[in-house]
């Protein structure tokens, strides 16, 4: 153990049922340094926080904290605020409705009455203090959301915290808000706060931090100092591939680059979660989004849908210039979308698997133009046969289906309105192995029917199989298109890495 | 010194919280309204005793909106303070006929009220809070259930003739100073009832527990964000806990001021008294969401609704229905403008 080590874990291992989350992993924080912490999706980094913050208990291993003698026991986010370690999570855990002041010291005084004299005063000696830019007396709710952030870490610096934990603290600020926090960062860090920094944004950890630790899949990968690993490592390490591993991939069938027509064209689209972005798709044509999680892939193809509140940008549709702002207005102009959370966004659980299948072409039709049931009966066990669903009859409820079986169900919704342009997103998350080849295959069927698809990923590989066209992105903004050659492992890694660095 | 002067120039420059915007908000137009009605109505408008009518004629409805506005800044709601004022009236006057004597059965009627209303507040305030149940339905649980109490309690209509109580009925404040001349030459004063002195201190006090101590302070952030209220480190179910009871124990004591005003007891007494006092805790700046409000604009929330039933009875329209459209009226009114103001807002700050 190094002495100047404020925070130290050791085979810290946590399971859920039917999962280990977290596998024998150390990770240790130095007085005085940022500390990223990287992984992909599923890796265990809120796992990890979440044990040293106490929701969760662990399984096995120890913590020890600096001060105190022995193995730290954590068993509630109050014990670990006690051996200070304070924690300023994504979304603003303050009260919009109180005043700054207030914000910083409700909650942590003795005494029946309040004095706000005193509340006013010490705040703005804090504020003061870090250069944090907000009025003691001003309502939370009116500062920016990088200023409520702040003073989230005012209040926690005021606690006389030794680790204070930022859990992707940079997911909704803008570049000048960011500068601002990193400002305070490195502030707290020459006072020798050790700051473990959770975010998805690569260019911002070699901005700030000192070391990384990266995790997968529950297991430690390793820490390295900044210095020592570059960029494009980073990403092999939290995708757990080799760079020279460039193994042949088995093809699923052959790769269309589409007709000359355009059938769908964006022209500096954005929305309230996706900057602007230029983007177009040929008949027959298979492309993909691809980036790391939070790079805003899905951002970008919900506005193609219209899923989020478009905010500009020029959309053209088969040459024609239209507006598509809502979900029904995409699915009027030829356009399907199978979302990443099918069980938030897609399915309904409790309706019967036939009823699952006829929603998008009801909501087509318009509900005053009623459908008889045999005729959709017909559709539900044409796409049941079509796509090997498998459920015991139509009019099972679709929660009783496996999650392979419910993605078959929503693709069947979507294929029955004869959609132009079908957006598929992460379609293969959470399935199996056979399903996922069959949705492969199926996509690339439907792309030789003429349909253009847009099929994104996690895994570069489905992604390699299934593309002619790539699309990169890297803090939510278009880095590369890659076509032909260019579709290696290595090559797409090295894109969203940004190069050599 | 210049410290000082940082303070005070900060002060001056501090915009309005949500909360006094639309607390400023309603007083402005109350103001607005009752001018109006100097104007154009003049008569009854231009006595003092008109606004301590007011306040005479709805003392019990300020107790149980100052009792709404505190459980509604929580998140909450309390729907059964209208039925709690009908038991406890029915059970007063009960009480009051059974026993004749002094000064003592008085203070026993005014324990036996805030022993009623403590009994609902501690009930409902346990359920909401440390089992988890609706708000909404824990109190109209408890309307129900006080409403079926009073029936049970008696069918009929009971008046009070415990003279004691009858001769603190009718005793009232005299102020000279804000009297009349009356058309016979004599002077007037104006007259204020203890119930009505009753509710104003009410007001008082809660405005200073919500502003100064810091369970009041709990129960905003508990509005506000329960989540973030936990993180923070407030004991969020005992403030919920204690918001209800509070609640309850206000109630109790509106009943006692209600049979103060008219002392009889009757099945229906205070019957959709409740809705009222939502009406008047949101036109005085209460949010349905919780974390905004404070009883100042709930008082002007009354006197507001109050002032639009009397102006209505004076006008040409005298009719029930018109009154209760004109509420509902107000009532949306507030609504849109509360939602207009506090979106202009919200779209002012993304814009700096």
């Amino acid at each position: 153990m190094q002495n100047d080590a404020i925070l130290t874990m050791r085979g810290i291992t946590k399971t859920f049922p039917g999962t280990i989350a977290l596998n024998k992993v150390d990770f240790t924080l130095r007085k005085g340094e940022i500390h990223a912490l990287m992984g992909e999706n599923g890796a265990g980094k809120s796992t990890l926080i979440k044990v040293l913050t106490g929701v969760y208990e662990k399984d096995e291993g120890s913590i020890w904290v600096v001060g105190g003698e022995a193995e730290a026991h954590i068993h509630s986010p109050q014990d670990a605020q006690n051996i200070g370690i304070s924690t300023v999570y994504q979304e603003i855990t303050l009260c919009p409705n109180l005043t700054v002041a207030e914000n910083m010291f409700i909650g942590r005084t003795s005494g029946q009455t309040v004095n706000w004299k005193e509340y006013e005063s010490r705040a703005t000696a804090i504020l003061d203090n870090l250069g944090i830019p907000a009025r003691a007396k001003q309502q939370l709710g009116s500062c920016s959301l990088a200023v409520q952030q702040m003073v989230a870490i005012g209040r926690a610096v005021d606690m006389q915290c030794k680790v204070l934990i930022l859990d992707e603290p940079t997911s909704s600020l803008d570049d000048k808000e960011v500068a601002m926090l990193f400002k305070l960062m490195r502030e707290l860090k020459g006072r020798g706060v050790g700051i473990i920094f959770v975010t998805h944004f690569l260019e911002q950890v070699y901005e700030v931090c000192d070391r990384i630790t990266v995790l997968r899949n529950g297991e430690l990968v390793g820490e390295y100092a900044i210095e020592d690993l570059p960029q494009v490592e980073l990403v092999a390490k939290m995708m757990g591939k080799d760079l020279n591993d460039l193994e042949s991939l088995e093809q699923v069938g052959h790769k269309s680059a589409g007709a000359d027509e355009v059938v769908y064209e964006a022209e500096g689209l954005s929305s309230s979660e996706a900057r602007p972005f230029n983007f177009k798709i040929r008949r027959g044509e298979v492309n993909g989004f691809t980036g790391l999680l939070g790079s805003g892939r899905s951002e970008s193809v919900r506005a193609i849908f219209g899923a989020d509140r478009v905010t500009g940008g020029k959309v053209r549709v088969k040459g024609k210039d239209v507006k598509i702002t809502n979900p029904r207005e995409a699915m009027k102009n030829g356009i399907g979308y199978l979302p990443e959370d099918r069980k938030r966004d897609g399915i309904i659980a409790d309706l019967s698997v036939r009823e699952n299948i006829i929603l998008a072409l009801q909501v087509m039709k318009g509900f005053f133009h009623p459908m008889s049931k045999a005729q959709m009966r017909q559709f539900a066990d044409e796409y049941i046969k079509a796509l090997q669903i498998k459920t015991a009859s139509q009019d099972t409820p679709i929660k009783s289906l496996s999650g392979g079986n419910q993605q078959k169900v929503i693709l069947a919704r979507w294929l029955l309105t004869h959609p132009d342009y079908l957006i598929l997103d992460e379609p293969t998350r959470g399935i199996d192995v056979g399903t996922k080849l069959e949705i492969q295959r199926l996509v690339l069927k439907l792309a030789e029917e003429n349909m253009s698809v847009t099929f994104i990923s996690s895994e570069i590989e489905e992604m390699l199989r299934t593309c002619s066209r790539l699309i990169v992105m890297r803090d939510r903004k278009i880095v590369g298109e890659l076509t032909g050659d260019q579709l290696t492992q290595g090559y797409v890694m090295k894109t969203i890495a940004g190069g050599e660095q | 010194m210049t410290g000082a002067n940082n303070a005070s120039r900060t002060r001056r420059r501090e915009p309005l919280t949500d909360a006094q915007l639309l607390t400023t908000i309603s007083i402005c137009i109350f103001v607005v309204m009752y001018a109006a009605a100097m104007v154009f109505l003049g008569g009854g408008f231009l006595k003092v005793q008109q606004i301590f009518d007011l306040l005479n004629d709805n003392a019990a409805l300020i107790i149980i909106s100052c009792s709404l506005t505190i459980v509604m800044i929580g998140g909450g709601i309390n729907i059964s303070v209208g039925g709690v004022i009908g038991f406890t009236v029915m059970s007063c006057a009960l009480f009051l006929n059974a026993h004749e004597g002094g000064p003592m059965t008085i203070v026993l009627t005014v324990l036996l009220a805030l022993g009623i209303g403590l009994a609902f507040g501690v009930l409902e305030g346990f359920l909401v809070s440390y089992l988890e149940i609706q708000p909404f339905i824990v109190t109209l649980a408890g309307m129900f259930l006080s409403r079926g109490l009073t029936t049970m309690l008696s069918v009929n209509p009971v008046k009070v003739t415990h003279e004691g109580f009858l001769a603190l009925v009718k005793a009232k404040i005299k102020i000279p100073w804000l009297g009349y001349i009356a058309q016979n030459g004599n002077l007037i004063p104006a007259k204020l009832e203890i119930g009505a002195v009753v509710a104003l201190c009410v007001v008082l006090l809660v405005y200073l527990m919500l502003r100064h101590l810091r369970f009041g302070r709990n129960i905003y952030a508990l509005g506000g964000n329960r989540q973030s209220a936990l993180m923070l480190g407030i004991n969020v179910k005992s403030t919920c806990f204690w918001s209800y009871v509070l609640s309850g124990l206000l109630s109790g004591l509106a009943g006692l001021v209600f049979i103060m005003h008219k002392p009889a007891g009757n099945a229906s007494v205070a019957m959709r008294s409740e809705m009222d006092a939502i009406a008047a805790s949101i036109i005085g700046g209460t949010l349905l969401t919780g974390g905004v409000g404070n009883v100042v604009g709930t008082l002007f929330g009354v006197m507001i609704l109050a002032t639009i039933q009397k102006i209505i009875a004076l006008s040409p329209l005298n009719a029930s229905w018109w009154q209760e459209m004109a509420s509902g009226a107000m009532l949306g009114f507030f609504i849109i403008l509360q939602s207009v103001v506090l979106s202009n807002r919200s779209k002012h700050k993304k814009a700096n």
